[in-house]
């Protein structure tokens, strides 16, 4: 085995890897030339001021959007070839469920098997115990027979975060799961996040405004801004003057700065 | 099936009201579990939609002189893939892709209906639904159509549920959405049909959407919407059915109020109670 085999063999996998990324919607760029990279393990935050291109492309990552130019590989591979789709979990910005049709915090957190089971095979005791953990993990074990209508936006937040997790998933991929949500929420998040990333070994991808309570387990951030404008430990940030956790309004300011 | 079966009471001794309420009970069962998911994707009105490119069917049925039933799915079918096609390509939103083809179904049907001759009796029973008259072969079909929908809605539930519920996050999971909510739309565009000879085409929607609207009030969970939607969907037919004997109603009409008067019912019954319970829990 030569060195760079046995350095590639003991570096953390890569999960998630774009690689001069541009993408436009007709003429208007959106993203030019984006590097990511996000391993096994590592806890990344997607920060940009509105506008800056993070939703595009969070979807370019996830192969909802197929990039301009330059590629993106999910777990080594092209995202429109990648099959194992058990293996990343999401939690979309604001998901949209109809308040008409009641549908239980379990219900909701059951669908996040499908992938991992197969959505037409019947789900087995392990999927019912592995719903539990999740639903245990953000502090909603005794809420899961509610309607998640009924619960707050906060709650509700944990309850998709939850469906994530339920998949057990290497690589979880969030887009604002904290926005607006109360403290408790936020601590809850908190403490599933860090303990899916040390228990799990599983690579987190989180876009968010609202970095204070997760400012002391961010590995990197990642400013975009069309292109990455930042990329480094969220220490490296206290030299721009934007504290993440002591100040949380300084990287919204900062952010605002930039555009 | 013998008829008639004996052991049935007064309003249901007789044998065209037994086969009537085969029939109609068939439909009260995969109705509202279709519409379940069709409410849950708010696209309540779609039922409607189908059923008028449906009449297109029968009218074409009639000019081609094949069977007006299989000629209507066979519309139908195609319909529920251009809406479904029209919508997952956001090229109209799915209200107005139901428009586009709601009045080009109903456009198309009032010609090829003229075409073949103009109205007659049995268009009226397409339109307006007739369950006393079934024979034999028509409540086969109206069982084997439902069974085919019973059985294929039992096993795609859980994946009709997620996208229902989440189309985006469907998508990253890996779940086929786009074959799905194509198999949802034949799905419905076969109940259309099904449902045609018994209801009407111009109520079917209401069998699918008004059971669905009791079931949500009375249940706290998507299943359990479900599940009240097919016992409210039964218990409409049966006493639309037996009212409709009693009182000499229109049957499909008389199962259709049927099925409103107990939303209003409920409603009204959860909006007295509910306020009541909270106050109660609040300790006032």
């Amino acid at each position: 085995m030569t060195a760079s085999e046995v350095l590639a063999e003991a570096a953390p996998a890569t999960l998630i890897e774009a690689t001069g990324v541009s993408f436009s919607y007709g003429r208007q760029p959106v993203l030019e030339d984006v590097d990511l990279r996000v391993r096994a393990g590592e806890f990344v935050a997607l920060v940009g001021p509105n506008g800056s291109g993070k939703s595009t492309l969070l979807r370019v990552l996830l192969g909802s959007l197929a990039p301009t130019s330059g590629s993106v590989r999910l777990f080594g591979e092209p995202p429109s070839r990648f099959a194992d789709r058990a293996r990343v979990g999401y939690v979309p910005q604001r998901p949209v469920l109809d308040s008409e049709v009641p549908a239980t915090v379990e219900e909701i957190v059951t669908a996040g098997r499908l992938a991992r089971r197969g959505w037409w095979r019947p789900l087995h005791r392990e999927d019912h115990v592995q719903v539990g953990h999740a639903l245990a993990s953000v502090g909603l074990a005794e809420l899961a027979k509610r309607p998640l209508n009924e619960l707050s936006g906060g709650q509700q937040q944990r309850a998709f975060i939850a469906r994530a997790f339920a998949g057990e998933p290497d690589l979880l991929v969030l887009d604002e799961p904290i926005a607006g949500v109360d403290a408790e929420s936020q601590r809850r998040f908190r403490d599933s996040i860090t303990h899916l990333i040390e228990e799990h070994g599983a690579g987190v991808l989180l876009v968010s405004h609202e970095l204070s309570a997760v400012a002391q387990d961010l590995d990197r951030v990642v400013v975009l801004k069309r292109r990455i404008v930042f990329d480094g430990p969220a220490a490296q940030l206290a030299a721009s003057g934007v504290s993440l956790g002591v100040h949380p309004e300084d990287l919204p300011l900062w952010l605002e700065e930039l555009r | 099936m013998p008829w008639p079966i004996d052991t049935l009471p007064y309003p249901f001794e007789l044998q065209f009201m037994q086969r009537a309420l085969v029939a109609s009970v068939v439909v009260g069962v995969f109705a509202p579990m279709i519409g379940t998911f069709v409410v849950q994707k708010r696209m309540s009105l779609i039922g409607d939609g189908i059923g008028h490119l449906a009449f297109a069917g029968v009218g074409a049925g009639l000019v081609f002189g094949v069977s007006k039933i299989w000629a209507a799915l066979a519309v139908a079918i195609a319909g529920a893939l251009g809406v479904e096609w029209l919508r997952s390509r956001r090229t109209a939103s799915g209200d107005l892709a139901l428009a586009l083809f709601f009045y080009s179904g109903i456009a198309a049907g009032v010609v090829l209906v003229s075409l073949a001759g103009g109205l007659d009796s049995s268009l009226l029973v397409v339109l307006f639904g007739q369950p006393l008259t079934v024979n034999d072969q028509e409540i086969a079909i109206v069982v084997g159509l439902g069974a085919a929908i019973v059985a294929a809605m039992l096993v795609l539930r859980r994946g009709l549920f997620a996208v229902a519920t989440d189309e985006d996050w469907s998508r990253v999971a890996g779940l086929p959405v786009g074959l799905l909510n194509t198999v949802l739309a034949v799905i419905v565009a076969t109940s259309v049909v099904a449902a045609m000879r018994i209801v009407g085409l111009l109520l079917v929607a209401a069998m699918m959407v008004l059971p669905v609207a009791s079931g949500q009030l009375f249940a706290r969970s998507f299943r359990g919407t479900l599940w009240w939607s097919v016992v409210i969907g039964v218990a409409s037919v049966v006493a639309g059915l037996a009212a409709s004997r009693i009182w000499g109603l229109a049957p499909s009409g008389t199962i259709v109020l049927f099925s409103a008067a107990i939303f209003s019912v409920v409603a009204v019954a959860k909006r007295t109670t509910v306020p009541k319970l909270q106050a109660e829990g609040a300790g006032l």
